[in-house]
């Protein structure tokens, strides 16, 4: 048994007063979870200390708060793994971002990240005819998306998702996530019309900003920017959906860029995304970025010569490896349920008897 | 006032489901639960869900291991009609979105489960519940013009009428803390198991017995509470369970002497005879001092058996609970566990369309007992319990509201439980604290309602239950306000354990013999000549429980003595 100090962010609407600060200290096994911590705390100090749990085995979804600043499960951290994050001594416990506080740990989740998945379509729409048994798929599409049916909608990606602090009308990580799971899923008959509502949408698809807040807090690898990055790799390379957001165009130039120059060069970037340097369509958009761009030049980061000539070229290994991926007929994507190397597929040596007794 | 044609009370797979049969014949519904739906217990379910779809495969056959499985005191009609419907209900899941598994055919891969005479276990990986759970929240959704969804209300009591029939609920809003009447033709009870009386246990804190004891104190009667089932692998310290699919994909249970002990019992079946089999293996294991772990009260699991990939692939769930709960790599050495509360067979007796003998009033899923599951609950029947009752209970209701008026029913009772709630909230903090009174009732049921049982410790354990009833009655709270005041409703829900624990402890006095879950270690004999029998308990005038039994449906498959 150690000694935890529980910092608990409290807040009773009731009350007139704001949010305030309150500890506890409570005796568990460094192992133990932070949700058992405040289940102690409420059982011999305080009945009224407010938080949503229920399977206390980060399933149900219900324990999303922020320990010590980062979003996460309050049953899925080890208080001695949330001691050491912490600058205080202290284990910090707050409610989640990006959502109003009902009480104490618990916010409204209704008014923000059911309303972005119910925006979403999120239910099948069944390719026709219903087959008579099960409709024949591939194995790997349904271990493919149940990654992303492994999200609980805990809320703790959209807690401290960067973009939709900047656009709360931002579709989010969550909701894209569960996007994916339908245009992942071979039996949905609407892909393209999900996809193009997904691009088209100003807070959609385009909109996230690959700050990866999403995945290091979910709890369970959805990884949701992965899923995001798929969307946008379907929409524009199989469905060719040219969005109004020029995602599409932008991610082009992007991948052409790299193969062009070895590595990212940015003052190509953004007429490429909008045509090439003497598209009409490019010149509001590289008026508009002259601020920035003269702003570079004034404090160094960019010179003359690199913007306008193309100093770097890509070498012949990089080039190898664009061929290579390419050429292949069939895509793999990184899945966490796809996992595992071939000698993984060999039983293991049952362990001796005597090592384990 | 909401007046719905079929109200459920719970949102959890057997509600979800009750909610969209009802709702596709076109009668007005309203569903509610006291947590988000998805948060409901049913997400935990892990292993998978029976049906016999494989073309080699016959529902009879999985009857009749269900049947074996119950010891004998399932009732057959209504394991025949779960059997028989099982592969529609798989196949209609597979139409509206559960990604489950495939093989390389691109059909469904069934794998192997505990008790099945062949592998008829359709999966997602290891979140089944989950999936599943997900998916029809998915077709609330999409329905929602159709269901009325009432998420985060808290039911406090049924309302019977003066006909005796079921005519609504009482509910509390635990956002606001604002009561209200729901008046209803038909309320069909899905909330769910009683695992909370029970420390440990693998069930979520919300399983607190609610419905059981609502139906019990309405005057329905309650069915097999004596049967509760010990899961045979979860683990020691919080209750955490390892699916069966681990050893469906092939574990070992090892003693300390290294030795698959489970050879003496079940030479056949080895780990996957039926779980009240393997969990009574492990105790004698362990009470024989064969048992591993630092106090010697474990048994070790050994998943590296299976191949890493297919681990990884099909168990993730248990891996990544072995690493964050119990710091072990299961892919490379085995896991200690021990046997655990799981589940309870019985509950709020039903036919098979899920009625109970309350007009009005239906009951499916964990709550309810049909009884399909009898003395022991095969894996992976009890999602296919839920759904197809679920279902069933739906469609009932539906078409017994069409030929009903809406019942008028009057504001008393609402007074009388928002009355109690100010009465709880008003208590001096003078008697025990609520946690502590729960902490009593879980420990003593873990030590005398578990694996073996006798006279001697069912007597305790009654006594207990009793006193902390006393106790329960003065209990306070500290929680004065009406937002998401979890405080009282705590204070409710542990009035709800201690009466369905009263029911369980007399239940299992009552059973003079060993059937199923209950082994009596004073009666150690099945006996078919006198226990035959269901066990049915009432709530009496004077509030205490009242025994009586009714007769087990026996069509095909006389008993006989169960091996495995
Ligand atoms: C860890 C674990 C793994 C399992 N794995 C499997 C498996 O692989 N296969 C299998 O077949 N079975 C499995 N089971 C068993 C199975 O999951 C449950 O028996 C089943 O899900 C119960 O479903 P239900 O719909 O009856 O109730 P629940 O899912 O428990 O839902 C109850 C609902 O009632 C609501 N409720 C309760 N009280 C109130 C109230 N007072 N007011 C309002 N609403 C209320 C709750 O909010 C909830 O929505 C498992 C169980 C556990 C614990
Ligand atoms: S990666 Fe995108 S979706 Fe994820 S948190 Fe950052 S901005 Fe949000
Ligand atoms: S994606 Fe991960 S973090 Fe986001 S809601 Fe789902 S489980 Fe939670
Ligand atoms: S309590 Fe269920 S996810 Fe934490």
């Amino acid at each position: 048994m150690s000694e935890f100090t529980l910092r608990l962010r409290r807040y009773d609407p009731q009350s007139g007063e704001p949010p305030y600060w309150e500890s506890h200290t409570i005796e568990l096994e460094p192992h133990r979870s932070v949700l058992e911590g405040i289940l102690q705390a409420r059982g011999r100090f305080d009945g009224s200390i407010g938080i949503r749990c229920s399977c206390r085995s980060a399933i149900c979804g219900s324990c999303g708060v922020r320990i010590n600043g980062q979003p996460g499960l309050a049953c899925h951290t080890h208080l001695d793994e949330a001691l050491e994050r912490s600058s205080d001594g202290m284990i910090s416990v707050e409610p989640m971002g990006n959502m109003p506080v009902i009480r104490d740990l618990i916010v409204d989740m209704d008014a923000v990240h059911w309303k972005k998945i119910q925006a979403v379509t999120p239910w099948l729409l069944a390719r026709e005819p219903v087959p008579e048994r099960e409709y024949l798929v591939d194995r790997e599409a349904m271990v493919d998306v149940t990654q992303s049916m492994a999200c609980i909608q805990c809320g703790a990606c959209v807690s401290d998702c960067l973009a939709m602090e900047v656009d709360p009308d931002f579709i989010g990580p969550a909701a894209l996530a569960k996007s994916y799971r339908f245009v992942g899923d071979p039996r949905d008959s609407e892909h393209t019309e999900r996809l193009t509502a997904l691009s088209e949408d100003p807070h959609g698809l385009y909109t996230c900003t690959h700050c990866f807040k999403c995945v290091d807090a979910c709890p369970k690898g959805v990884n949701p920017m992965g899923q995001i990055m798929r969307l946008r790799r379907i929409a524009g390379s199989d469905h060719h959906i040219e969005d109004r957001n020029n995602g599409y165009r932008h991610e082009h130039a992007f991948v052409d860029n790299v193969r062009r120059n070895g590595l990212l060069h940015e003052a190509d970037l953004l007429p490429d995304s909008y045509g090439g340097k003497f598209n009409p369509r490019a010149v509001p958009e590289l008026i508009a970025s002259m601020p920035v761009a003269l702003r570079g030049l004034l404090r160094g980061k960019i010179t003359l010569r690199k913007a306008l000539t193309h100093p770097h070229k890509a070498s012949k290994e990089l080039r190898a490896i664009f061929e290579r991926i390419e050429s292949k007929p069939e895509r793999y994507e990184l899945n966490l349920y796809v996992s595992g190397t071939d000698e993984d597929n060999e039983p293991n040596e049952p362990a001796p008897a005597e090592a384990i007794a | 006032m909401p007046e719905h044609d079929v109200l459920i009370i719970g949102a959890g797979l057997a509600g979800q489901r009750a909610a969209l049969a009802a709702a596709r014949e076109g009668v007005s519904v309203g569903i509610i639960s006291k947590v988000h739906p998805v948060r409901s217990h049913s997400v935990a379910a892990a292993g998978g869900i029976n049906a016999a779809i494989s073309v080699a495969d016959d529902w009879r056959s999985h009857a009749y291991d269900t049947v074996k499985g119950s010891d004998f005191l399932g009732d057959q009609d209504a394991i025949e009609v779960m059997c028989s419907e099982a592969p529609g209900e798989v196949m209609h899941l597979e139409h509206i979105g559960v990604t489950f598994h495939r093989n390389d055919a691109g059909e469904l891969d069934l794998r192997a489960f505990g008790g099945a005479s062949m592998n008829r276990t359709a999966y997602v990986a290891d979140i089944t519940g989950q999936a599943i759970l997900h998916v029809l929240y998915e077709q609330l959704m999409k329905h929602s013009s159709s269901v009325e969804r009432f998420e985060e209300w808290f039911v406090t009591s049924l309302i019977i009428d003066d006909d005796g029939g079921c005519a609504g609920v009482i509910a509390r809003d635990i956002r606001t803390g604002r009561m209200e009447t729901f008046a209803a033709k038909n309320v069909i009870l899905a909330s769910g198991g009683a695992g909370q009386c029970f420390k440990p246990t693998t069930n979520a804190l919300i399983c607190t017995a609610d419905g059981i004891t609502q139906a019990y104190r309405a005057g329905a009667p309650l069915m097999d509470m004596e049967m509760i089932q010990y899961h045979p692998t979860t683990l020691a310290e919080n209750g955490f369970l390892i699916t069966e699919g681990a050893r469906g994909e092939g574990a070992h249970l090892l003693n300390s002497e290294g030795e698959r002990f489970m050879s003496k019992m079940a030479p056949n079946k080895m780990e996957l005879a039926s779980r009240d089999v393997v969990s009574r293996a492990e105790q004698i294991e362990i009470n024989e001092g064969r048992g591993v772990g630092p106090d010697g009260r474990g048994i070790y699991l050994d998943i590296t058996v299976v191949p890493r990939k297919r681990t990884l692939e099909a168990l993730r769930e248990i891996v990544n609970i072995g690493k964050d709960f119990a710091g072990v790599d299961i892919t490379r050495e085995p896991i200690v566990i021990q046997p655990g509360q799981h589940y309870i067979m019985g509950g709020v007796k039903t036919d098979k369309d899920g009625r109970t003998p309350i007009a009005g009033l239906y009951a499916a899923g964990e709550v309810a007992c049909v009884s399909v599951h009898g003395g022991n609950r095969l894996g992976a029947n009890s999602l296919l319990d839920t759904l197809i009752f679920g279902r069933r209970a739906g469609e009932h209701a539906a078409a017994r509201a069409r030929s009903l008026a809406m019942p008028s029913v009057s504001e008393a009772q609402l007074r009388r439980d928002a009355e109690m709630i100010e009465q709880i909230i008003a208590r001096p903090r003078a008697g025990r604290r609520i946690s502590e009174i729960k902490e009593e009732l879980g420990t003593t049921m873990n030590q005398h309602v578990a694996v073996f049982r006798d006279e001697q410790g069912l007597t305790a354990a009654r006594e207990v239950v009793v006193r902390l009833k006393e106790e329960a009655a003065t209990a306070y709270v500290d929680d004065r306000g009406t937002v998401f005041n979890q405080d009282v409703l705590g204070a409710i829900e542990l009035g709800y354990m201690l009466d369905a624990a009263e029911t369980m402890v007399v239940a299992a006095l009552e059973r003079k013999e060993s059937r199923g879950a209950q082994f009596r270690t004073d009666f150690p004999e099945r006996n078919d000549a006198e226990w035959l029998k269901h066990i049915n308990i009432n709530c009496g005038e004077d509030g205490e429980p009242k025994v009586s039994y009714s007769p087990v449906t026996i069509t095909q498959w006389q008993p006989e003595e169960r091996k495995y």
